[in-house]
Parts: C-alpha cells; sequence; structure tokens
C-alpha cells in the first residue's frame, strides 16, 4: 500500500451533513473551523473541481501555485496543506484512500474544450458553467473563479515538461478527508467532461459528509 | 453604400448559449435555421456593462410593444446599442423573458446532467446568467430581453397570447451595432410556447461588416425620437 | 382574469407606518414579509414608478418580465403576483381601486426624455434621477439594482398592432392599490416628476404610502 495513503476512524453516521452532488452539479458547502469534510467518489473516477474561499472575506481563496510550492510537490495527498492567494493554511488533508490528486488540470470550460478537442464542444456542459452559476447565487463572479483543485483525478507530468490527462487511479468508495483550518466555503463543481477520461467517460455522484471531529 | 461581408459564422445548438462584442461598423444577422426558434438576445455597452438593454426605454421611445425592422434597441442612456436593419420575420418579442428551471420542470418534468448528459434540460434564466458570468458580471446585471423569432400579440385588456409558427425556416434578423456592443444570446424555446415537448431550435450567427448609419438611414429616419437617439450615439461615439 | 375593482377592509388610523411622498422624491422603505402596503393616489393621476428588492438578497429583485410572463398579461390589477428575476413572488395585489396599470412604460429618465421629446430635455428632474438618489444612498445598492419598474395608476395603451403611447390616466382623488410582501422586501419608489407627457396629468401631485402589520407579520 502506497505509505500516503490513510483511513480515516470516522464513522458515517456519526456525519452532520451528507449530501451527494450529480454529475454536471455544483453545490456551495459552508464549513467552521475545526469540522471535517470527507469527498467520496461514489463509483469510482470521477472528477471533483474544487474552489475554496475564506468564508469571512471570498477575496482570500484557494491558491494552487502557494499550495504547489509550499510542498514542493504538484499533488495533493495525505499531510497536503491546502493554502490560498495569502499564503494561509485553508484545509489539510489528515486521510486519503486515492492518493495523487491534481492541482495543475484546473476546470473545464466550454471555451478551452472549443481549443483542446472540435467547435463542436462549444455546446457541452462543463465545469466552468456550473462554477459561475452557483458563484452568482452568493454574489461572486468569474472573477473570483481561479485554478481549481481536482480531487480523484490524475495527471501525468514527464521530465521533458508535457502533462497528459489520465485513466485515472481512483475507485467506488474512495475518498479524501480535509480539516478545515479556517471557516470555508467548499465549492465543488462535479465535473460534466466527457471529451477525456479524468471521468472514465462516465460522469458520477460525489458525495459530502461533514463530521464535528 | 458598401457591401458587407461576412467575417466568421456559427450555429448555436438549440437551448444554449452565446456572446460576441459586435463592433460600430459590423452587424449580426440571425438565421432561424429549421423555423420555431427562439433567441433571446440581451446587449450591452461593450466599454461599461452597467449600460444595459432598457426595455421601457426602447418601447416608449418608439411607441412600440413589438420589434420589427427599423426599431432600435435602446440603453438607458439615451443611446441606440442595436438597430434592425433586415427583418424578414415582421415581430419580434419584447416583453416575456426567459423559461426558468422551475417553469421548465412544471411543464417537461426534469432532465439532468447525470441521467442525460448533454441532453439534459437547460432554462434561459440560468444559461444567460452563466454567459453574462463569463464576462465578469453578476445577477445584479442580468436585465430584460427579446425575443427574436417569436411573436406574442396584446389585447387592450393586457391578454398575452403566443402566436405559433411566427418564424419559418430561413427566416433572419439583421441588428446593426450603434456603439460596440456586447451581444448575448441564449437559444432556449419562448416561455409561452405551448409545444409540448422540450424544443431545440438551432439559430445561425453571422458577424459582417457594414456602413455606419447618416441621418438619411431608415432606422434613424423612421420617427423623429430615433433621430435624437442617433444623434446622442453619434456624440458618444467621438 | 382581473377583478377590476376591489375595496379593502383596512383602515388608515390602523396603520403603523403613514407618510407622504411629495412629486420628484424618492422614498425607499422595508416592508417584512405578510404586512400590507398601500399607495394611496391623493389627488388623482400620479404615476408611482416603483421597484421592489429582496431586502435580504439585493440580487433577487422585482422582474417585470418574468411578471407578465407568469399570469400572461401586461396589465398590474386584483390578483397579480409581482414575481422577481428568480421566478419567487414577492407580492400579491389584493386591493385595487384604479385597476390596469402598467408594465411596461418604466421610469422616465433625462437620457431618454432627450429622445422622446428634444435635447434640451436634458435638464429637467425625472425618476432615473431619484431611484438612483435612494439606492446609492442604501448600503451595497447602485445602478445595477435599478431595473425596469411598475407604473401605478399609469395608463398606457397598446394594440394588436404593436404600437404602444402614453394617455391621460384612469386613476383619480382618493384611488389605491394594495399588496401584500410574500418576502421581506425593499420597496424604491420615484414619485414621478415628468411633465412632458399626459402621466401626470402635467401636474405630479403628492402620493401617500401606508403599511399595515397583518397578523402573520406580527
Amino acid at each position: 500500500m502506497n505509505s500516503k495513503l490513510l483511513e480515516s476512524p470516522r464513522r458515517i453516521e456519526d456525519a452532520v451533513s451528507d449530501v451527494t452532488v450529480l454529475a454536471g452539479d455544483g453545490y456551495m458547502l459552508p464549513l467552521k473551523k475545526g469540522q471535517i469534510l470527507r469527498l467520496v467518489d461514489v463509483e469510482g473516477n470521477q472528477s471533483g473541481d474544487v474552489q475554496i474561499y475564506n468564508a469571512n472575506d471570498p477575496t482570500e481563496r484557494y491558491n494552487a501555485n502557494n499550495t504547489i510550492t509550499a510542498q514542493a510537490n504538484t499533488m495533493i495527498e495525505l499531510g497536503t496543506v491546502i493554502r490560498s492567494n495569502c499564503g494561509n493554511a485553508m484545509l489539510t488533508v489528515i486521510a486519503d484512500t486515492c492518493g495523487e490528486h491534481d492541482t495543475l488540470g484546473s476546470g473545464c470550460s466550454a471555451e478551452g474544450n472549443v481549443v483542446r478537442y472540435t467547435n463542436k464542444t462549444r455546446y457541452m456542459h462543463s465545469c466552468r458553467d456550473t462554477f459561475v452559476r452557483t458563484l452568482e447565487n452568493y454574489g461572486l463572479s468569474k472573477r473570483d473563479q481561479t485554478c481549481n483543485l481536482n480531487f480523484f483525478t490524475k495527471v501525468i507530468l514527464d521530465d521533458k515538461g508535457r502533462l497528459e490527462f489520465a485513466d485515472g487511479i481512483s475507485g467506488p468508495g474512495k475518498y479524501i478527508e480535509l480539516r478545515a483550518d479556517m471557516d470555508v466555503l467548499f465549492l465543488l463543481s462535479d465535473c460534466s467532461q466527457l471529451n477525456n477520461p479524468c471521468n472514465d467517460y462516465n460522469p458520477t455522484p460525489i458525495r459530502l459528509l461533514v463530521f464535528d471531529k | 453604400m458598401s457591401e458587407s461581408k461576412v467575417l466568421c459564422e456559427q450555429v448555436i445548438a438549440g437551448g444554449w448559449n452565446y456572446s460576441r462584442i459586435v463592433k460600430r461598423g459590423q452587424k449580426i444577422r440571425l438565421t432561424d435555421i429549421e423555423g420555431g426558434a427562439n433567441a433571446s438576445l440581451m446587449c450591452y455597452n461593450a466599454h461599461n456593462f452597467t449600460e444595459r438593454f432598457n426595455l421601457g426605454d426602447t418601447l416608449k421611445i418608439q411607441h412600440i410593444c413589438r420589434i420589427a425592422k427599423n426599431c432600435c434597441l435602446y440603453g438607458d442612456m439615451g443611446r441606440i446599442l442595436l438597430s434592425v436593419v433586415e427583418d424578414t420575420v415582421g415581430w419580434h418579442d419584447p416583453l416575456c423573458g426567459c423559461t426558468h428551471a422551475s417553469l421548465i420542470k412544471e411543464r417537461f418534468g426534469e432532465k439532468d446532467y447525470q441521467s442525460a448528459h448533454n441532453d439534459f434540460y437547460r432554462n434561459g434564466y440560468d444559461s444567460l446568467l452563466v454567459e453574462i458570468g463569463k464576462h465578469g458580471m453578476t445577477k445584479r446585471d442580468f436585465t430584460e430581453l427579446v425575443n427574436f423569432f417569436s411573436k406574442v400579440v396584446v389585447t387592450s385588456d393586457g391578454k398575452m397570447t403566443f402566436v405559433e409558427n411566427n418564424s419559418k425556416p430561413g427566416d433572419y434578423v439583421e441588428l446593426r451595432a450603434e456603439m460596440d456592443t456586447l451581444v448575448v444570446i441564449d437559444t432556449g424555446m419562448h416561455p409561452l410556447n405551448p409545444s409540448k415537448e422540450y424544443l431545440r431550435k438551432p439559430v445561425k450567427v453571422e458577424l459582417l461588416t457594414c456602413d455606419i448609419a447618416g441621418a438619411e438611414d431608415p432606422c434613424f429616419t423612421w420617427c423623429p425620437e430615433n433621430g435624437r437617439g442617433f444623434i446622442n450615439t453619434a456624440n458618444y461615439n467621438l | 382574469m382581473f377583478t377590476k375593482y376591489l375595496e379593502s377592509t383596512l383602515k388608515e388610523e390602523d396603520a403603523c407606518y403613514v407618510e407622504d411622498v411629495a412629486a420628484g422624491k424618492g422614498w425607499l422603505h422595508l416592508i417584512k414579509k405578510g404586512q400590507i402596503f398601500r399607495i394611496l393616489d391623493l389627488k388623482g393621476n400620479q404615476a408611482v414608478d416603483t421597484l421592489f428588492i429582496n431586502a435580504n438578497d439585493p440580487s433577487e429583485r422585482y422582474s417585470v418580465q418574468q411578471t407578465v410572463q407568469r399570469q400572461a398579461n401586461c396589465l398590474v390589477g386584483v390578483g397579480t403576483k409581482l414575481y422577481s428575476n428568480d421566478d419567487n413572488p414577492m407580492l400579491t395585489v389584493i386591493a385595487d381601486t384604479c385597476g390596469d396599470h402598467d408594465t411596461l412604460g418604466s421610469a422616465c429618465s433625462c437620457e431618454s426624455n432627450t429622445c422622446r421629446y428634444s435635447l434640451d430635455k436634458r435638464y429637467m428632474h425625472a425618476c432615473r434621477e431619484s431611484f438612483l438618489k435612494v439606492l446609492l444612498e442604501t448600503p451595497n445598492l447602485d445602478k445595477r439594482d435599478q431595473v425596469n419598474n411598475l407604473n401605478f395608476f399609469m395608463y398606457v395603451p397598446f394594440d394588436e398592432k404593436g404600437n404602444l403611447n402614453f394617455a391621460d390616466g384612469i386613476s383619480g382623488s382618493g384611488k389605491y392599490v394594495e399588496m401584500r410582501a410574500e418576502m421581506d422586501v425593499f420597496a424604491v419608489v420615484s414619485n414621478c416628476p415628468q411633465l412632458n407627457n399626459p402621466c401626470n396629468a402635467y401636474d405630479p401631485t403628492p402620493v401617500r404610502m401606508i403599511i399595515w402589520d397583518s397578523k402573520e407579520s406580527v
């Protein structure tokens, strides 16, 4: 077993909140400092695109560069501190049965898909649409959308400097657990991408469980 | 008068969103490919989104409750955003707005992405909000819209009735930009369309060059009020 | 569809709030869910430009197109639900002694007056100025929150050919319209100062705002 994997001692029946988000949908989850969030890849190999905001000041939000640089590693794993644009700790990974979550691929968009694939993909649903629409319900906008996390997504980098989306290493029931280091708003887009294997060409639900301890 | 050249074209899938800036000296042609399409259109001053299409000003300046050839779409600053320079349809609806998720659910039930992928049911409100969101705008920037290709007749008791088969295959309308204008479109069905089936009708959009309106232009001379609107707009563009 | 004339049983002396608003002034006031809000046309034929904003979420506000779409009618009268951009009912008209209030004409402005009348009308007072003033005096509100408003007591006839006009109104001294709030709202009013058409019978006059607590709102 990968030494970076660790199961959680928490039981599902102790969760104070239990929400299943369907593919193509968005969900904004508030978390108080100290609470623990478990994201569950219900059917396996589903990409969960995530933005995170300081609940008391949404101009402070998740920042890929600060997170990567602080740990000198592009992957989110057990022990990773997810950092904000101000360099502050937002969430810490305290359990993980999947490993190697992505920080570089960010969210798909219709506009990006047209460049990556064909013109026909302009009229396919995407994480950008989900993020923008959900943010609008909170008075936030596209300006508040950054290079997001991708849980359960495998992105391969090589020493020639190339990047590819690959068939994932996640599976049914695999999860990651995060402890909130500040009050946050956790925004999930359950990815709808059908043009590459990030969802195994079959987008499926993600379950969000919150524990008080 | 110079000949218009097509600069680019795209087919907007039925029930989807689209936007682009149409500059002064350009026009867009919207074509109803199959007949029975609906194109919900909002527009904004491309350099200042707080100046946006204003329904009340458009109607009362021109004394109209429908949009047709020679009508202008006014912003809220006494200036014209777009003018209707060609129109084979004859009547476009400025009154009824767009569908919401709640209306789609009442009429057709639910069909989400999880179960249907890109055949999922969409609605005009969310689709347009997403498209303006791509330009950094939020819900506060959502304004009134015109439903091109659709006709709703109003009688003196205020009752509104959707007229079927208003637009035929190949019908088109051309909208000339009187200032650089952000045009935002959704091709979802009209909210009063009684169809029992959830419709997806594509609309072709072409961007063309065109001349800038002078004092003899038919939109300018259509009514004295439009003359003043064009003067205000020309002064703004200096 | 509308019961055109329905009197209220409420008495002004039982109201929790009464204020007269002079012509040319703006007015913004919180109306809580369940409260009853009456606008009284004191002298007759006065256009009262009115907007509603969700007091707990200002991105939700009155939408003319949602309102007319939902009732398939572009006149406001007893039974009309005033809908928001989010397709939620904000207020319901429960009494009305005037009828046929306008949804299409929206607010006058210095800028549109230059198109409608002449370029030198730029420097006459207009509803847009009053609306902006009260919006900007309220935290977190500005021009982006001003959308097409209702016009109570204003008569805007239209026909099947698609024409529309402003005409001498059908309201009169003492006529009123009454609404029940279905959510907490800010009522934002401009008592119209327009002198260039007959919407105020060329003589803008004061109107009275009255609010009652209902059993639900207490």
